[in-house]
């Protein structure tokens, strides 16, 4: 660690009254009942399945993985030092941030849930409703609060969406899952044109603060973008808003088919059109009824918790000389703040060769500290598996810089081509058909020279291991999903996709490159880009000005690249 | 080959004559459909004793001596994540 004498610092963000205690340590004392009679036989397993799934517990390759809820993907340093301690009691020392800002852990034995649970309980942290078909953690803007593109800190309304859907009684149990996402800003980092429903705060013509409702999008085996629901809901109407798309497609979607369940398919069957008018019954409904208003003293004590910190202020407002290394990571992971004299810090847990999302109990340790000493005891996770600490002070980034190239955590990599996310594919899931991480690694390697990165500028490459798309394949500038042909691995490369706020969904090339074909291939799609690029584009820009052709032609080498 | 995980930490398992063994290697193979699909149904059978898991069977061949699953997915399950050969039982680690 840091500093031994590092006082935890309890950063402004939500904490458990005491209703929400109790309700997490019933939770705990009916899953230890639940896995108690499993284990007596009292149980089947395909009784204690479903179970078992509603509170974040699956079955994987090794042992059980174990998924953490991080709501909105904020983090208190005590909660990251909590995390740290399981990773090294229960688990091999390791935990794997996701695409969904949640924690996973992969060696996770039964018999010892209950007590893991009960130590995240000690630091208001859970695994409801990480899996099912429910509506899982709601995901927000990593910079929220820091930001200054941002009309308001989204996380009030994410922490208000989580409380309305916690065993909300009438979407347990839907048709399948559920993810919600929120923004404030213009600039789209949350992907929330990608979520069954997204939330983005906007003005309206008056000035007036509302919020614009997106519904339908998702990955997976059928691809989707959102569609625009409502462009404004009143302040006090969005929860019944929200109902009511819920409930439309409680309601409305199949159940017969598992491929045709999520709300995407509904509204890309009936059309966005039909879908809005039926929201629009339903919403009228819950309006006339009057019971599902969000009254602004409640909005307002849920906002409290997330009052800015104290900035200081006169500190000064530039980032410090401390030699080119330092400058190439301020250049790529350091952004804007709102307050003069602060910035925002990405951590990527992307070194080339690392587990994209990986971190030890002891980084983790020593994350908890920087947080504590230079970041008001705060982290976010952001669901490109990477942390960002929001509030920091600019005289401090070196000495935070210097700390994580101690822990291998300081690439200079944000938004580069080596910051790239993977889900954990069939090195741990049970459903993948193909590796991602090691696909990754191989990539993040051949394009470690940093020069050359820069070179390239933004590139997202996103990885999956199968069909259901958790390392986001269809919106990476570059996707690879993993397949199986025979028991073999192979990769398909998929172009032009985009999780931001121009959001589209990639285009499969063609037939898939072997394990030891991929890296060379993405480095011929590359290559070609560095070719045709006009002053000024990313290689997505350029791939919407080509199209598919000139990279395909590289990649399966029928034209030199 | 039969394989299913442990209920109480989901470790791998192997089926062994009428138990169950964590090493692939000191886990049978059944030559005959028929021999494979009776280990099958006595495990199946045995679920209800609450010791295991989601038994099912897979293939593999011999290489130079060697039992090696024929799947990618069952070569991992044997040994470990390839990405992390410190975790495992390529490692030796078996949950105890």
């Amino acid at each position: 660690m840091l500093n031994t004498l590092i006082k935890p610092v309890a950063p402004n963000m939500y904490r458990y009254d005491e209703f929400d205690a109790q309700f997490v340590t019933e939770r705990v004392n009916q899953f230890a009942g639940q896995v108690a009679r499993r284990l007596s036989g009292e149980l089947t397993e395909d009784q204690f399945k479903p179970l078992r799934l509603m509170n974040g517990l699956y079955l994987q390759l090794h042992a059980y993985m174990l998924r953490i809820a991080v709501p909105y993907g904020t983090l208190s340093s005590k909660q990251m030092r909590k995390l740290a301690h399981i990773a090294r009691t229960y688990d091999k020392n390791f935990g794997h941030f996701t695409t969904r800002t949640n924690l996973q852990f992969n060696w996770i034995k039964l018999v010892d849930v209950p007590k893991i649970l009960r130590e995240l309980a000690d630091v208001e942290m859970h695994c409801i409703q990480t899996s099912g078909n429910c509506v899982r953690n709601v995901t927000a803007d990593q910079f929220a609060g820091a930001t200054d593109e941002e009309i308001e800190d989204p996380r009030p309304l994410a922490e208000i969406i989580r409380q309305w859907s916690s065993l909300h009684p009438e979407f347990v149990f839907l048709a399948r899952k559920f993810k919600i996402a929120v923004g404030a800003t213009e600039k789209d980092r949350a992907a929330l044109q990608w979520h069954d429903m997204a939330v983005q705060i906007v003005k309206n013509a008056q000035g007036r603060v509302g919020y614009k409702v997106m519904a339908g999008g998702g990955m997976g085996r059928t691809p989707y973008v959102a569609h625009v629901m409502s462009e404004f809901v009143e302040r006090e109407d969005i929860l019944a808003y929200l109902e009511a798309v819920l409930r439309v497609y409680n309601q409305d979607s199949r159940r017969d088919n598992i491929h045709k369940q999520r709300i995407k398919i509904l509204i890309n069957t009936i059309g966005p059109e039909e879908m809005r008018r039926r929201v629009a019954r339903e919403f009228e409904e819950l309006k006339r009824m009057g019971t599902l208003q969000l009254p602004q003293d409640e909005l307002d004590r849920i906002t409290a918790y997330f009052a800015p910190p104290k900035f200081e202020t006169g500190l000064p407002d530039t980032i410090p000389d401390a030699g080119p290394d330092f400058a190439n990571w301020a250049a790529t992971n350091v952004h804007k703040h709102k307050a003069p004299g602060y910035a925002i810090a990405t951590i990527t847990l992307k070194t080339p060769g690392q587990v994209p999302g990986d971190a030890t109990s002891e980084q983790m340790d020593v994350i908890a500290d920087l947080m504590d000493q230079f970041s008001v005891g705060e982290v976010r996770v952001t669901h490109e598996q990477n942390l960002v600490l929001p509030h920091v002070r600019k005289q401090d980034l070196p000495a935070i810089y210097a700390k994580l190239k101690e822990l291998d955590f300081a690439a200079p990599n944000a938004g580069l081509i080596t910051d790239i996310i993977a889900c954990p594919g069939l090195d741990y899931c049970d459903l993948a058909n193909a590796r991602s991480i090691p696909i990754a690694q191989s990539i993040a390697k051949k394009f470690e020279n940093l020069d050359r990165q820069h070179e390239i500028g933004e590139l997202k490459i996103k990885i999956s291991g199968c069909i259901n798309a958790c390392g986001h394949h269809h919106a990476g500038h570059i996707g690879i999903l993993g397949v199986d042909k025979k028991g073999v691995e192979f990769y398909q490369l998929i172009l032009g996709g985009s999780g931001a706020e121009d959001a589209s969904i990639g285009e499969i090339m063609g037939p898939g490159f072997g394990e030891h074909e991929i890296a060379d291939a993405v480095e011929r799609v590359v290559n070609v880009y560095l070719k045709t690029r006009k002053p000024g584009e990313r290689f997505l820009d350029t791939y919407r000005r080509l199209g598919m052709a000139p990279f395909k032609d590289a990649a399966y080498e029928k034209v030199a690249a | 080959m039969l394989t299913a995980n442990r209920l109480r930490d989901g470790d791998v398992l192997y089926r062994k004559g009428s138990g169950w063994v964590l090493m692939l290697s000191d886990g049978e193979v059944y030559r005959e459909q028929a021999a494979a699909d009776a280990a099958l149904a006595a495990a199946t059978a045995e679920l209800a004793r609450n010791e295991f898991v989601a038994p099912y069977l897979f293939e593999v061949r011999e290489v130079g001596g060697k039992i090696i699953p024929v799947k990618e997915r069952e070569i991992i399950r044997a040994a470990g994540p390839t990405v992390h050969p410190h975790t495992g039982k390529q490692a030796g680690q078996f949950h105890a």
